[in-house]
């Protein structure tokens, strides 16, 4: 992918370290329901040797800030104020030499990152490093050189190292998230990066285009679009455009990948009944999955692909149920309301977020795998629709009406930090996450 | 929208040409072609009601109205505008009235098969001259839109099979679904979402 256009020329885990493994991830368990933000100071990088250039101290800004901007982005830090630092400008701490821990920990700081930026010609010479403080140590230490244009990619990397470090998980820094939105007159599918970064579109097919569905190696969009007059199903390679359909009479819509398989489900109705098929990637029908009379819509796998969620209106509402994919038997999962659709199975397959209706709004609730006590994310702003968990389970991307016309939120999976993504021309609906989206 | 524009051009010719013939029907044609073209008039003066274009109308005729050969020779051709301006209205009530349904619901309730009789009526009526129509589903946008689209669809089938049972030909009737996509009124009411939950009839 363009997208992952980057030169390291060499990335290096800097010999300073002080023999801390991190084999523990005990700063954050993302699994806490009472996660506790852990303060962390992200100090203006360092400009190097060639301080007094102003390019390079806005350089050391802008690259500190993405930094501290995507780290906040994961809702397990609090951020500190800057200009609560009693750093010494005179005397760059950055290294675990030159580190006064005494100075972070007065300031509330457990963590801080420190770093230098310098310009070589066209490229860039980064260091960053990762400090607990009260331990008086180094957590991470890294060195890029990259393309000046890059500085970005390097910050998502090192922001990657530093979530991995604290919860031996990398984050969702090399994610993306799909979309739908009104902007160009139609509804059409975008895609954005996991802050809601770069948006760009990626569907032109001036027909409304719907529920886009992301592959598990990431490299696959299917959806639905009326693009030849009646709601069929496309799937396109994202690397070169190609793109196979399945086009049968009816309704041919609601695709999801089979996890580690180039393979999906879709509701299509061409028998006369609404039912989920299984299909290979290139559109042919492997087998039927579901045989109930009514509406079987929006399967979701789980992880390992042994179970589907869907929903189907063959208790006369729709509801979402769970059908083992080898026995093919069926429970209902959702039993509160008469209203819950658009299932999301979390990344390790122990919970479902869906979209519930009570008193005329939707709102977002978790659900385990037993039916019970479902959690509810969302009150009492507008409508929120859509859930759509991230691959490493910490974040929600869902949409809003709560300011009006649709947008897409992101949340904890805590239903904590709820925020707009971005703020785009016309309305934006059916966000879906990538999965990670690795350079190969 | 071309068709509605034919429909409406077609009414515009057929009508200042029926009052014409109506009016002077008395003096110059049988009784019985008389009594249809009254009734008929009737008809065309409601339709030019709603067009609003009662004074064009009444100009063409007041003109026509001192030739009384080029009357006569029209006589043949009205009989077949006759035909049309029945054919285009019956296409118009066609398209016009929506089946509406109830949230979540695909079910016809009396209100709804009504307008459903009615419709297989004027099909059945032209089924010599094969009119076909898709029935469209849609939904309002108070439900979530994957679940809507397969709605929309249940709404245009059992339009459609309604429709089916009384005889008429199942390959005259194509249906689609657009789920909540294609709200007629884009208002957040009880009045907008009653509109918007319908199956809706375009000729082909």
């Amino acid at each position: 992918m363009r997208y992952f256009r980057l030169f390291i020329v060499f990335v290096a885990a800097l010999l300073t370290m002080t023999g801390i493994s991190f084999g523990g991830y005990d700063y954050i368990d993302i699994n806490s329901p009472s996660i506790r933000k852990m303060p962390i100071a992200v100090p203006l990088f360092k400009s190097g040797s060639v301080a007094t250039n102003s390019d390079n101290i806005q350089l050391s800004k802008k690259g500190s800030d993405m930094l501290s901007g995507m780290l906040d982005f994961t809702g397990y830090f609090k951020i500190l104020d800057r200009d609560s630092f009693l750093e010494n400008p005179l005397k760059p701490e950055t290294t675990l030499q030159t580190v006064d821990f005494r100075n972070w920990t007065t300031v509330g700081a457990e963590l801080l990152v420190t770093g230098t930026i310098q310009a070589k010609g066209n490229d860039l010479e980064i260091e960053m490093r990762l400090f607990d403080t009260t331990k008086a140590s180094q957590l991470v230490g890294k060195k890029y050189r990259a393309d000046a244009n890059d500085l970005r990619q390097i910050m998502r990397l090192f922001a990657s190292e530093i979530v991995y470090c604290l919860t031996g998980n990398r984050g969702v820094f090399d994610t993306c998230i799909a979309f739908v939105s009104t902007g160009s007159g139609n509804k059409e599918i975008y895609i954005c990066d996991f802050d809601g970064t770069n948006v760009r579109q990626f569907t032109k097919n001036k027909a409304i285009t719907l529920f886009p569905a992301w592959s598990s190696d990431g490299k696959w969009l299917a959806y639905t679009s009326y693009l030849k007059g009646n709601p069929d199903l496309y799937i396109k390679n994202i690397a070169n455009n190609s793109i196979s359909s399945v086009a049968k009479k009816g309704i041919n819509i609601t695709p999801s990948w089979m996890p580690g398989q180039f393979a999906l489900a879709a509701t299509l109705s061409y028998s006369g009944d609404q039912d989920i098929y299984l299909m290979t990637g290139d559109g042919k029908i492997i087998k039927k999955l579901t045989n109930s009379t009514g509406s079987d819509v929006s399967p979701a796998f789980s992880p390992n692909g042994k179970k589907m969620a869907f929903v189907s209106s063959r208790s006369g509402t729709p509801q979402i149920y769970i059908q083992d994919i080898d026995t093919g038997a069926v429970q209902r999962l959702t039993f509160n309301g008469r209203y819950n659709t658009q299932p999301c199975w979390s990344h390790k397959g122990d919970k479902i977020v869906y979209c519930g209706m009570d008193e005329g709004r939707h709102n977002i609730y978790i659900i385990g795998l037993d039916g019970k006590a479902p959690v509810q994310l969302t009150h009492n702003e507008g409508n929120n629709e859509s859930p759509s968990w991230s691959p490493d389970g910490s974040l929600i991307v869902f949409s809003s009406t709560r300011e009006g016309p649709s947008r897409i939120y992101v949340m904890t999976s805590y239903g904590t930090d709820q925020r707009r993504l971005f703020a785009i021309s016309g309305e934006q609906t059916n966000p879906k996450w990538s999965p990670r989206l690795v350079n190969k | 929208m071309k068709k509605k524009l034919l429909i409406v051009l077609a009414l515009l010719v057929a009508v200042p040409a029926l009052l014409l013939f109506a009016s002077c029907g008395k003096q110059t044609v049988k009784a019985d072609i008389g009594e249809a073209a009254d009734t008929l008039s009737d008809k065309g003066a409601s339709a030019s009601d709603s067009d609003s274009s009662d004074s064009s109308g009444s100009d063409v005729t007041s003109e026509s109205l001192t030739d009384a050969q080029s009357l006569q020779k029209s006589a043949g051709p009205t009989a077949q505008e006759r035909m049309a301006m029945e054919k285009a209205e019956a296409m118009q009530a066609l398209v016009n009235e929506d089946v509406r349904f109830d949230f979540d619901s695909a079910a016809l309730n009396e209100r709804a098969q009504e307008i459903l009789k009615k419709k297989a009526t004027y099909l059945e009526k032209y089924s010599a001259a094969y009119v076909t129509v898709t029935i469209e589903g849609h939904c309002d946008d108070r439900g979530t839109n994957e679940y809507n689209l397969a709605l929309g669809e249940k709404r245009a089938q059992s339009a459609k099979n309604f429709l089916v049972n009384l005889g008429i030909a199942s390959s005259r009737l194509k249906t689609i679904s657009y789920g909540e996509e294609k709200p007629v009124d884009p208002g957040q009411n009880e009045g907008a979402w009653v509109k918007n939950r319908r199956a809706h009839f375009i000729i082909q």
